[in-house]
């Protein structure tokens, strides 16, 4: 198998990814892209916490993702992406854009200079141009916070 | 005599509200314990939200999970400080003996609290 959901979540690995996502999609590889984790064994081991043994578990810089997108897409396992912003996702797309997609729009929430698109979906001016940007390369971008939810296109958001 | 732990609950949802309405209507006491919710907000925002509830005091800050973004969100910038003590799987037994111990050191209240909130854990 390969990468098979990429998720942009600012709560990162919590309840909503290891169970609604994990178990739907029987992942058994969650890989963070995230260069201040990549940096806490503390938060690494907090994270690593939330998820059963089974699972596989990698905490990664940008530039080590983009060295090691090619091997999580052909290792046998069925690996999820996840990152805490759009502009690492789009980094991740503009390296491997055969990997990334699709992209899941699953936890963006309200910070100054945001804007309310969905409840668990608040967006800069700046970010929103940034993921229509990535659609017009080819990306296919919806927002869903659980599998079980109706996937929001992002042509909705704007 | 030194100043009165405070407690704050941080919890998924509308879980930590729940739980501190639920303390005071079995203890009496009111405004002792900071309900603080994870919803509607980011990693930063929350942990505003905690820094701002536990407001500078010594208090003990209870979690409902003993990893994820609440718990990450409280030790981020929590840590480290000596008069702050986390305890995690938050129950009501273990707020409402907390309310009653608040003169006690954090490490202390702490540690009682989640005694208390051990043995409420029964099958019968």
């Amino acid at each position: 198998m390969a990468i098979v959901l990429c998720r942009i979540d600012d709560r990162l690995i919590h309840g909503q990814v290891v169970i609604g996502w994990g178990r739907a999609m029987g992942i058994n590889l969650i890989v963070l892209v995230d260069d201040q984790v990549a940096g806490s064994a503390w938060e690494q081991e907090l994270y690593r916490m939330a998820v059963a043994p089974e699972i596989e578990v990698r905490f990664v810089t940008v530039a080590a993702a983009g060295t090691h997108m090619g091997d999580w897409q052909s290792n046998g396992k069925r690996g999820l992406v996840l990152t805490g912003d759009v502009e690492t996702m789009a980094a991740l797309r503009a390296t491997h854009p055969e990997v990334v997609q699709r992209i899941n729009l699953g936890g963006i929430h309200h910070r100054p200079g945001r804007k309310e698109r969905l409840p668990f979906v608040y967006l800069t001016d700046q970010e929103l141009r940034s993921l229509q940007a990535l659609e017009e390369g080819g990306a296919v971008i919806t927002a869903q916070d659980l599998p079980t939810t109706p996937p929001v296109a992002l042509r909705s958001l704007a | 005599m030194s100043e009165e732990l405070r407690g704050v609950v941080v919890c998924h949802g509308p879980l930590a509200g729940a739980l501190v309405q639920a303390a005071e209507q079995i203890s009496g006491l009111s405004g002792v314990l900071v309900p603080v919710s994870n919803t509607g907000c980011d990693r930063g925002a929350l942990e505003d939200r905690v820094i701002s509830a536990v407001g500078g005091r010594p208090a003990v800050v209870f979690v409902d999970l003993a990893s994820g973004s609440c718990l990450v969100a409280v030790l981020k910038r929590l840590r480290s400080e000596e008069q702050v003590k986390v305890v995690t799987g938050v129950n009501l037994a273990m707020l409402v003996d907390f309310v009653f111990h608040r003169s006690l050191a954090p490490e202390e209240a702490a540690s009682r609290s989640a005694l208390a909130g051990e043995k409420s854990i029964r099958i019968p």
